[in-house]
C-alpha cells in the first residue's frame, strides 16, 4: 500500500461527560478513499471534525505527513472539508465562493479565474460563475461545495455525509462522480456516511465504527464477506446471525445440526456466532437439505425474491431468484465457504472492543 | 480568559440596562421626598400608594387598556395571518408592508396622525381613543410573532384533520390553533408590554382628565414625581419578574 | 380554506385603511395646506427657519451618534449571546424586554438621579478619586438616554440575525484558510446585514423623533425636532405647521423603510 499520510494516535473525546471517541487509532494512506461508516452517534463525524481541526481531542495526537497538527487551527491545515448541507456562502456568487480560499492565499486574478473554470468543469457546472447559491438545486450546491474545496489543492478532502440531503437517484449519480473526481485529482478522500451501500460502492477502505470504537477496518469485500463481529455483520447488508457451537476445526453445529465450514482455530465446543448472508442460503428439496423448514413469508423484490424460512427454530432470511410459495416445505444448504464464524462477545461492552491495527 | 472578558461585558451591559430600575426601587424606600437625598428607609410610600386614588385610577386605566388592546390586537392579528397565507404573493407583501408602517414609523407621527383622524371624525377623546390607538400599534407585534409560526405550519396536518372527518372549524381549533399558540401567546405578551410602556401615542390621543400611568408621570415631571409612583413601579416590576421566574423555573417547561 | 380567506382578511384590511392609511393622509393634507385650506408648501419650507433647522440638525446628529454607539455596544454583545448554548433564546429576549415593565419615563428619569452632580455615579467616581461627570442637561445626557432606551432594539435583531448563521458556514471559511478577522469581515458581517439594517432603523427612527428623552435629560434649552413638533400640537396648536414638519421627518423614515425593504426581503432581521 502507498505511503502513510494521516495517523490518528490514541484519540479520545467526550462531550458533557459522554464518551464519543475512546482511544481511537487510525491510519490513512495517500490517495486512499477511506469511508468512516456507522450509525449516528458512533463518533464518525467527531473523528472527521478532529481531522479538520474544528474539534480538539481530549487526548491523543493527529499526525499529518509526519507532523503533529493537533493544535494547528483549521485555516492552517492542508485539508479541506465538504460540509453537511454544503455551508455555501449565500451572500456571494458561485465564482466568489470558489475563489474564497484562493483570494486568502493571494493568488493572481488569472490563476483564480483558471481555477474557477477548471473546478466548474470538474463538477459539470460550467457557466454557473455568476449564479447565486440559492438558485441551485441541492445536487448542484453539493458540487459547488466540492469545487470550492478542491481548488485549494488539499492533500486530503474531508466529506461529511455530503450526499445525505439528496434523493436516491441523484445520490447514486454523485457516487460515480465522486469516484471519478477522486481518480482525476489523485488525492485522499475521507468520507463520512451512515449509508452502507454508499460505503461499499465508493471506498478503498471502510472503517466501521460504533459507540466510539472502530469495529473493523478493511476493503468493502472483506467487510461484507468476513465481518469480524455481529455488529459489523448486522450493520452491513442483511444477514442471518445465528448462535452456534464450534465443535472442532471446520465443523460447526448450527441450531443442533452439523455444518461443514472452512474456519479453524476456534477451539473445541466453543460457543460462537455464525453469519450467513441471505443470498448464500440455498433452498433445495427437503430431502437434499441439511436442515428442513417451511417458507413463512414471501416478498418480490425485483432482482430476487425475499423469503423467510422457519427451520430449526430460527427464522432464516433467504434471497433467491427462484420463488418458493408460502407453506412450501424446503431444505436448507449452505456452502462451507459462505459460513462466517465470529467469536461471541463475552459481555455487552466487549461487543464494542477497540481493534488493534 | 476570553470567556471571562465576555462575561464581564455582558454583565456590564445588563448593569447599564438595569441600573435605573435598581435606582427606582431604592427610591421607593426613601423617606426623603426628593430624589437627591437619602432620608432613611420607609414603607410609607407603599401605604400611601393605596390611598392615592389618582394613581390607582391611572393604574386601572393602564391595565384595562393594555389588556383590551392586546386582546383585540391578538384576535385581529391572528385572523389576518391566517387570511394572508392564502393570498397572492403581491397582495401579501403589500399587506406586510402596511403592517410594518406603525413599527417603522415614528411614534410621534403615528400619534399625531391618529389625533388628527379622531378630530376630523369627531370622536370624543378618552379611553376609547387610547384603546383604538393601542390596538393599531399592537397588531404588528402580533402579526410578526404569529407569521413565522404560520410559515412553519404543515398544511397537511389541516388536510389530514379534514380527511379524518373533522369539519373546517374543528380542524382549525384542534389542529391549526394549537400549533400557532406559542406565537399567539408571545404576540399577546409583546402587545401587552408595548401598550403598558407606551407614552408618546397615548400623549396625543388621550382626553383631558383621562390618564394612564405614563401620562400621569409626564405631568408630574415638572412638579416632582410622587414617591408613590416609585413604589407602584417597584411592585409591578417585582410582580412580573416573579411571574416570569416561576414560568421559567417550572419543571415541565417546554423548550420551543 | 382559501375561499374563506377573502373575508377573513377584511377586518385587518379595514383597520389598516382607517387607522394607518387615512391618518397618514390627514398629515399630508394638514401639512400641505394653510388654515384656510389652501395648498401651500410653507409648512414644509418652515424647516429651513433658523430654530427649526437647528433642532433638526441636533436631532440628526444625536440620533446618528446614538445609533453608532448602540451598534458598537450591541454587535459584540449579540455575537457573544449568539454563540452561547442554544435553548436560551427566549431567556435572552426576555432580559432585554423585561425593563419595559418599569415605566419608560421613570426609567429615563432615574438617570437624572444617577447622573446628578451629587448623584450615585459621581459619588462612586469621587470615591475612586476620579473626576466627576457633568453631563446632565447636555447633549451627552440625551445620547445616553437614547442609547439606554433603544439599545435592546439594536441587540435583538442583531442577535436574531447572528444566531441564524449556520455554524458550518463559519467553519467552512476557516477550513478554506480564513482567520477570525477575515471570516468576520467577509462572512459574519455581510450575513448579519438584515439584522444591522433592522437594528439601525429601530434605533435611528425613535431617536430622531423623540421629544421625551430631551425633555427629561436635556434640560429646557436643548430642543430636538420632536420637541418642536410636539409643541406645535400641544401648545401653539398650529397643526398645519406641525404636520408640515412631520412630513419632513417622514422623508427620513421612508428612506429608512426603503433601505430595510431592499436589504431584508425575508424579514430575517426582525426583532422577535
Amino acid at each position: 500500500m502507498s505511503k502513510e499520510l494521516i495517523h490518528l494516535n490514541n484519540i479520545s473525546k467526550s462531550f458533557d461527560g459522554q464518551m464519543v471517541l475512546d482511544e481511537l487509532d487510525l491510519t490513512i494512506h495517500e490517495n486512499e478513499f477511506v469511508t468512516l461508516l456507522g450509525p449516528s452517534g458512533c463518533g464518525k463525524t467527531t473523528t472527521l471534525r478532529i481531522l479538520g481541526g474544528f474539534t480538539q481531542p481530549d487526548t491523543g495526537r493527529v499526525i499529518f505527513d509526519g507532523q503533529d497538527i493537533t493544535k494547528i487551527p483549521p485555516n492552517k491545515r492542508a485539508l479541506n472539508t465538504v460540509f453537511q448541507k454544503y455551508a455555501l456562502f449565500t451572500h456571494m456568487t458561485i465564482a466568489e465562493n470558489i475563489a474564497f480560499g484562493l483570494k486568502i492565499k493571494k493568488k493572481s486574478k488569472s490563476y483564480i479565474d483558471d481555477k474557477i473554470r477548471y473546478a466548474l468543469k470538474l463538477v459539470n457546472l460550467e457557466g454557473y460563475e455568476n449564479r447565486s447559491p440559492d438558485s441551485l438545486s441541492g445536487g448542484q450546491q453539493q458540487r459547488i461545495a466540492i469545487a470550492r474545496a478542491i481548488v485549494n489543492e488539499p492533500r486530503v478532502l474531508l466529506l461529511d455525509e455530503p450526499l445525505g440531503a439528496l434523493d436516491l437517484k441523484l445520490r447514486q449519480e454523485m457516487q460515480y462522480e465522486l469516484i471519478r473526481m477522486k481518480n482525476e485529482l489523485g488525492i485522499t478522500f475521507v468520507y463520512v456516511t451512515h449509508d452502507q451501500e454508499e460505503a461499499l460502492t465508493m471506498s478503498d477502505t471502510i472503517v466501521v465504527m460504533n459507540q466510539g470504537y472502530i469495529q473493523q477496518i478493511g476493503s468493502p469485500e472483506s467487510i461484507y464477506n468476513e465481518p469480524e463481529n455481529a455488529f459489523v455483520a448486522d450493520f452491513i447488508g442483511d444477514s442471518n446471525i445465528i448462535p452456534a457451537v464450534m465443535i472442532e476445526d471446520k465443523l460447526v453445529s448450527i441450531l443442533g445440526t452439523r455444518f461443514a465450514c472452512v474456519d479453524t482455530g476456534f477451539g473445541h465446543n466453543k460457543p460462537v456466532d455464525v453469519v450467513i448472508r441471505p443470498e448464500d442460503v440455498e433452498l433445495t428439496a427437503p430431502s437434499d437439505g441439511i436442515l428442513q423448514g417451511v417458507v413463512t413469508h414471501l416478498i418480490f423484490k425485483g432482482v430476487h425474491y425475499e423469503m423467510e424460512v422457519m427451520a430449526g427454530g430460527f427464522e432464516w432470511l433467504v434471497h433467491s431468484t427462484v420463488m418458493q410459495p408460502v407453506g412450501q416445505e424446503v431444505g436448507i444448504k449452505v456452502d462451507p465457504f459462505n459460513i462466517q464464524i465470529m467469536n461471541k462477545p463475552e459481555s455487552e461492552d466487549e461487543e464494542a472492543v477497540a481493534i488493534e491495527i | 480568559m476570553r470567556n471571562t472578558a465576555k462575561r464581564i461585558y455582558v454583565a456590564l451591559i445588563i448593569l447599564f440596562l438595569y441600573a435605573p430600575i435598581g435606582t427606582l426601587m431604592v427610591l421607593s424606600f426613601n423617606a426623603s421626598k426628593t430624589r437627591a437625598k437619602w432620608g432613611g428607609f420607609t414603607f410609607k410610600w407603599y401605604i400611601e400608594l393605596f390611598q392615592n386614588e389618582e394613581i390607582l385610577r391611572a393604574l386601572f386605566n393602564t391595565m384595562l387598556i393594555a389588556l383590551l388592546s392586546a386582546l383585540a390586537a391578538t384576535v385581529i392579528g391572528t385572523v389576518a395571518c391566517i387570511a394572508m397565507t392564502g393570498m397572492k404573493r403581491r397582495t401579501k407583501s403589500i399587506m406586510m408592508g402596511i403592517t410594518n408602517i406603525p413599527m417603522l414609523n415614528a411614534e410621534i407621527v403615528t400619534g399625531i396622525s391618529l389625533m388628527l383622524l379622531y378630530i376630523s371624525l369627531g370622536i370624543k377623546f378618552g379611553i376609547g381613543t387610547i384603546l383604538l390607538s393601542h390596538i393599531t400599534f399592537n397588531i404588528p407585534y402580533v402579526i410578526l410573532s404569529v407569521m413565522p409560526r404560520m410559515k412553519q405550519l404543515n398544511p397537511s396536518t389541516y388536510e389530514a384533520a379534514l380527511d379524518l372527518g373533522a369539519s373546517h372549524l374543528t380542524a382549525f381549533f384542534k389542529v391549526v390553533l394549537p400549533d400557532l399558540l406559542p406565537g399567539i401567546l408571545s404576540g399577546f405578551l409583546m402587545a401587552f408590554t408595548m401598550s403598558l410602556d407606551d407614552f408618546i401615542i397615548t400623549h396625543f390621543t388621550k382626553g383631558v382628565g383621562v390618564d394612564t400611568l405614563s401620562t400621569k408621570i409626564y405631568t408630574e415631571v415638572k412638579k416632582g414625581i410622587k414617591p408613590e409612583m416609585y413604589a407602584l413601579s417597584t411592585l409591578i416590576f417585582v410582580a412580573v419578574l416573579t411571574l416570569l421566574l416561576l414560568i421559567n423555573l417550572s419543571p415541565d417547561k417546554k423548550t420551543s | 380554506m382559501k375561499s374563506k380567506n377573502k373575508w377573513l382578511s377584511a377586518p385587518y384590511m379595514l383597520w389598516s385603511v382607517v387607522f394607518i392609511i387615512i391618518p397618514l393622509g390627514m398629515i399630508l393634507y394638514y401639512g400641505l395646506t394653510d388654515k384656510t385650506g389652501a395648498f401651500t408648501l410653507n409648512n414644509i419650507i418652515a424647516i429651513t427657519t433658523a430654530g427649526h433647522a437647528k433642532a433638526l440638525r441636533l436631532s440628526i446628529l444625536l440620533s446618528l451618534i446614538s445609533t453608532l454607539v448602540c451598534f458598537l455596544l450591541g454587535y459584540p454583545l449579540a455575537m457573544i449571546l449568539a454563540n452561547m448554548k442554544a435553548g436560551r433564546h427566549n431567556f435572552i429576549i426576555l432580559i432585554f424586554i423585561l425593563p419595559m415593565w418599569m415605566n419608560f419615563l421613570l426609567r429615563t428619569l432615574a438617570w437624572q438621579t444617577l447622573l446628578e452632580k451629587n448623584g450615585v455615579i459621581n459619588n462612586v467616581l469621587t470615591f475612586l478619586n476620579l473626576p466627576a461627570l457633568k453631563i446632565i442637561n447636555t447633549p451627552a445626557a440625551i445620547v445616553l438616554g437614547m442609547v439606554y432606551n433603544f439599545l435592546p432594539f439594536m441587540i435583538l435583531p442583531l442577535y436574531n440575525a447572528l444566531s441564524k448563521i449556520d455554524r458550518n458556514v463559519i467553519n467552512a471559511a476557516h477550513d478554506l484558510g480564513a482567520d477570525s478577522v477575515y471570516t468576520f469581515i467577509r462572512i459574519i458581517l455581510p450575513l448579519s446585514v438584515p439584522g444591522i439594517i433592522s437594528g439601525v432603523t429601530m434605533v435611528f427612527v425613535p431617536a430622531l423623533t423623540t421629544f421625551v428623552i430631551s425633555a427629561l435629560l436635556g434640560g429646557s434649552k436643548l430642543l430636538l425636532i420632536g420637541d418642536v413638533i410636539e409643541q406645535e400640537f400641544t401648545r401653539t396648536s398650529n397643526w398645519h405647521l406641525g404636520s408640515g414638519l412631520s412630513i419632513v421627518l417622514m422623508v427620513f423614515i421612508i428612506i429608512n423603510m426603503v433601505l430595510s425593504a431592499v436589504f431584508d426581503k425575508d424579514g430575517e432581521g426582525s426583532m422577535l
